[in-house]
């Protein structure tokens, strides 16, 4: 028999309220599949399963609020017998009809079942999830008898309000720990991008708008292939030992619209194609607003990259998002003075910075790195096909 | 047919709702970038650009970027390619 866990969706949650099942007992799952759906402080997370094998027992009912660890369910391996003792009355299973592009506030299935039992319209009401999503939170907010205002004196604390607060919570708790524990060390470098630009420029012209790339997966895709050099920046600090990822798991760092923001994961990036990333990009900015983030994502990045943007600011230097071992940041790129040849030119440069925990690298190690990434983004044709060789290969890419 | 300016301004709001869905139109000034208005990032920006491509079924090369700012600069842009 297996039990199947909540697992960790990141340093900054420990709990997690189960929101709906999306098997019952008696199903078949495999590995990957999405089984329920958990709410985090932070977004309504699709939880996946790690095992193949068939639903026995949920052990969590929707609305119950549970720590890291616990047994969600029970399953037994495909061909392992039912066991003798009997399987209780299982929750009946509330079909979860998989959400569209929702339009203006998403509601989940389960919120929707309580607001008809509450008599609450979830359509009428300003969610406080992930892009305005509705929660249950809410619509249990909604049904309470409106305090009276003029009697208590104070105005009545909305459950945007309340949904911001436990996301600053859990946003202080995790960066607490980083600057805690994390003896941080920073490093930044100038990039010059107009070689970048102008390549991606002449890639774009010729392409339909949705085919287009976005400077922001050039950069990922530039620190995967960079810190192929040098596997100190990539994985874990855990019980005192750094343990290397075997892949880079880049965590994105998304602003959610209400404030706060998430940083999944696209894992394996060395290994994609640019044209994957920026699908997986999109994506992932797209499902991190909506809310539907999968637990995969949330609880193994091994990096995070944050990216300021067009609108940012010139350079940032982060935090770590422990158990995580750097953080790569990229400012706005902006047209500065810079110096080519002995002469003083406009060009378009980029600030890349480097926040890295002191316990597992050391400064030289650090800017090996960022110039690395440097010199990948003078060769963008190369960096863009490097996905597709084999490891080996891309340690020769001139 | 064409569709008539307050069409296309409409329209444009109903797309960024999908992508800022707090958006309160009354708010928003037709003569701003939209971009600082509502805080929109590149991916934001580029959805938006998507979706328009795809009401409207008009081509925008990423050399006329610069020309789509304000509310106003998308229904000019829109109006002159919709003739």
């Amino acid at each position: 028999m297996i039990e199947f866990t909540l697992p960790s969706l990141g340093a900054d949650m420990d709990e997690g309220t189960l929101l709906s099942w999306q098997v019952k007992p008696g199903d078949k799952v495999r590995r990957g599949q999405v089984v329920a759906v958990v709410d985090t402080s932070k977004a309504a997370v699709d939880v996946e399963i790690w095992h193949d094998g068939v639903v026995q027992e949920l052990k969590v009912a929707p609305g119950e609020k549970v720590p890291v660890g616990t047994v969600l369910a029970t399953l037994r391996e495909t061909g392992e017998s039912a066991t003798a003792t009997a399987t209780p009355t299982p929750a009946p299973a509330v079909p979860i009809p998989k959400a569209g592009l929702a339009p203006r506030h998403p509601v989940s299935p389960l919120a929707r079942k309580r607001a008809a039992e509450l008599g609450v319209d979830p359509d009428t009401l300003r969610g406080s999830g992930a892009q305005g999503s509705v929660t249950l939170a809410d619509i249990e907010a909604a049904a309470l008898p409106k305090p009276d205002v003029a009697k208590s004196g104070a105005p009545a604390v909305s459950a945007a309000s309340a949904r911001q607060q436990e996301m600053r919570r859990a946003i202080a708790a995790a960066m607490s720990r980083s600057k805690r524990e994390i003896p941080h060390y920073y490093l930044s470098e100038t990039i010059p991008m107009a070689t970048a630009l102008n390549w991606l420029q002449r890639r774009n012209q010729d392409l339909p708008i949705a085919e287009r790339i976005l400077p922001a997966a050039l950069l990922l895709k530039a620190v995967a292939v960079a810190l192929q050099r040098t596997p100190q920046l990539n994985g874990y600090f855990r019980n005192n030992t750094f343990e290397p990822a075997n892949s880079v798991h880049a965590g994105v760092a998304i602003s959610l619209r209400g404030g706060g923001l998430v940083a999944p994961a696209i894992h394996a990036v060395e290994t994609l194609t640019l044209t994957q990333v920026m699908a997986a990009l999109g994506d992932l900015v797209k499902r991190a607003r909506a809310g539907s983030l999968r637990s995969s994502e949330m609880s193994d990045p091994s990096i995070t990259v944050t990216n300021l943007g067009e609108q940012g600011a010139q350079t940032v230097f982060g935090v770590i998002y422990p158990p995580q071992v750097a953080l790569v940041g990229f400012g706005a790129i902006t047209v500065r003075p810079w110096v080519e040849a002995g002469a003083v030119c406009a060009a378009p440069l980029l600030t890349a910075s480097l926040a890295a925990d002191h316990r597992v690298s050391d400064g030289h190690q650090g800017a090996l790195f960022l110039i690395e990434l440097r010199e990948r983004l003078q060769e963008p044709q190369a960096l863009a096909e490097a996905g597709s060789t084999p490891a080996a290969e891309q340690e020769k890419t001139p | 047919m064409k569709p008539d300016r307050s069409t296309l301004i409409q329209e444009s709001i109903r797309l960024l709702q999908a992508i800022a869905p707090e958006l309160d139109a009354d708010m928003l000034s037709a003569e701003r970038p939209l971009r600082q208005q509502l805080d929109l990032d590149s991916m934001d920006w580029l959805n938006f650009l998507v979706s328009l491509h795809q009401r409207f079924q008009v081509e925008i090369p990423e050399s006329d970027y610069s020309q789509l700012r304000s509310l106003n600069n998308v229904a000019d842009y829109l109006s002159a390619r919709l003739a």
